[in-house]
């Protein structure tokens, strides 16, 4: 860790005790995307938005609207597992090489 | 000023503190020799003696867990355990002591295997001397009696988990007079826990994933309340004699004043300790004893200024550290002392006995007494084994 980046995280005698997380919803400001190193990629004209992708997800990354049709990936969270390109039966998923790395 | 008198086991009467000092939860599973400690509060839940709720689990790895998510919770938490249970608690030791949850367990020191093994040594806790809990040594059943309060007043002034360790068996069934506090006073003393945030208060997630950037600042953090746990322990010790007449400092000193030689260990052999110093002084010998009572955090400096200036100390570990030189107890010590000035600095002997149940004499005390006096033996090796057979009958 840089330490520019140091000097502004809170020291131990300040740091929330034992780790403990007071605020509700916070896993959500924990940015997972920069873990990936496959992108899914999704083909919305062949998708049949039968949502089976959705509760595979484990990161909770393919949004799922109240008007029944699936939404693109949430990219800052998903962490390129490949799992929604393996159940997806309509090939409506691909998986890609992440930052261009040969 | 105090309660009864009643002849109790170490047992029975931590049984009775624990229900004195009014938890909230007790979760445990049976093991010799802490089993009649479960036994003995399942009974006062049974008969409405106490309202905490007694949780009978599979394992210790889930009375541990069983303890840490009640106590997350804002409950005051129990549990009672020995040697191979211990040690299915490891995971867990670190996890209470690293979410600053104040469980108190009283730990009933058996040899942790093997072979197999139900006796008395101090091979188990002593293994959890690095997890971050309090641990606190008795020498007999009023110890371990009184000791009871202390831990769970400094755990919850501290936000730490503690322990008291007594002697399997010699302790723990050997039935003695023990004074008891009154309910009431008892319950005055340990007042009600104040727990800071709980997962009951809110919306809280504790024991989350904690990266490189943030675990060492939690670690220092922890290191501080291990340092705070001296001061909190002395306030313990000082309000529990106020009430009972009984002072459980840190260390306690054996006719040490004027002493050129001393035994240091810890436990029931300060019994057995104390008749051969009495025995020895008679003769003439000036020899004393230092007992610890208290081992995390380590009474380093109360230690060092027990025994700079003696000529040899005898350090006796009833467990063997497995480090070539002897046991922990041995190793701290040495390390107490190493901050004196190199004139004062006694000799050093550590000692390895009463492994798996071995008694330890007063003739043994004798024996270890001889060889201080004697020069180091250039094949004694760094450590000496006492109580174990040499050489086989022929
Ligand atoms: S690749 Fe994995 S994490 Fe990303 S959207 Fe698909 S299932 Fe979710
Ligand atoms: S499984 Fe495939 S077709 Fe079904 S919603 Fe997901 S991407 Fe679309």
């Amino acid at each position: 860790m840089a330490n520019e980046t140091r000097k502004f995280l809170p020291s131990w005698r300040t740091i929330d005790s034992a780790g403990t997380v007071a605020v509700p919803g916070s896993s959500e400001k924990f940015l997972t995307g920069d873990w990936r190193t496959e992108r899914p990629v999704w083909k919305a004209e062949a998708c049949r938005h039968c949502a089976l992708c959705v509760p595979a997800c484990p990161d909770s990354s393919i949004p799922f609207g109240a008007d029944q049709r699936r939404g693109g990936f949430d990219l800052d969270h998903c962490k390129g597992c490949g799992v929604c390109a393996a159940v997806c039966p309509f090939g409506a998923i691909s998986m890609i090489p992440e930052g261009g790395l040969k | 000023m105090s309660g009864r008198t009643a002849l109790l086991s170490g047992n029975e009467a931590t049984a009775i503190a624990m229900r004195q000092a009014r938890p909230d939860v007790f979760a445990a599973f049976p093991i010799t020799p802490s089993t009649e400690i479960p036994q003995y509060f399942s009974k006062f839940v049974a008969d409405g003696e106490t309202p905490a709720v007694f949780v009978p689990v599979e394992s210790e790895h889930s009375s541990m867990s069983a303890c840490i998510g009640a106590a997350a919770s804002g409950a005051r938490s129990f549990t009672a355990t020995s040697a191979n249970g211990l040690a299915l608690m490891w995971e867990e030791l670190y996890i209470a002591a690293s979410l600053r949850l104040p469980v108190v367990m009283a730990c009933v020191n058996r040899a942790l295997s093997g072979p197999i093994n139900i006796n008395n040594d101090h091979s188990d806790s002593m293994g959890a001397r690095d997890s971050g809990w309090i641990q606190l040594y008795s020498e007999n059943a009023q110890e371990a009696y009184d000791q009871f309060f202390i831990a769970l007043k400094t755990a919850e002034s501290v936000g730490l988990p503690a322990m008291t360790c007594q002697d399997g068996f010699i302790t723990s069934h050997a039935v003695e007079p023990v004074e008891l506090l009154e309910d009431g006073k008892a319950a005055g003393y340990c007042g009600t826990w104040k727990p800071g945030r709980t997962l009951l208060s809110g919306p809280v997630s504790m024991g989350p994933y904690d990266g490189a950037e943030f675990y060492m600042e939690h670690k220092r953090q922890q290191s501080d309340a291990v340092s705070q746990a001296f001061e909190a322990h002395a306030r313990a010790v000082r309000e529990y004699g106020a009430l009972s007449g009984r002072l459980l400092d840190p260390v306690e000193e054996y006719r040490l004043d004027d002493a050129e030689y001393a035994f240091v260990l810890i436990g029931s052999s300060a019994g057995t300790g104390k008749d051969a110093v009495d025995r020895l002084r008679e003769r003439g010998h000036r020899v004393g004893l230092l007992k610890i009572r208290l081992f995390r955090p380590f009474p380093a400096e109360a230690i060092a200024r027990a025994l700079s200036g003696r000529r040899a100390v005898a350090v006796m570990d009833k467990c063997d550290g497995f480090s070539g030189s002897g046991g922990p107890l041995a190793a701290e010590v040495a390390g107490a002392l190493y901050g004196t000035p190199a004139a004062e600095r006694p000799e050093l002997r550590p000692f390895v006995y009463g492994l798996g149940g071995r008694d330890v004499w007063v003739e043994e005390f004798f024996g270890i007494y001889e060889s201080l006096r004697n020069p180091w033996a250039a094949d004694a090796g760094r450590v000496e084994y006492r109580g174990v057979r040499e050489e086989a009958p022929v």
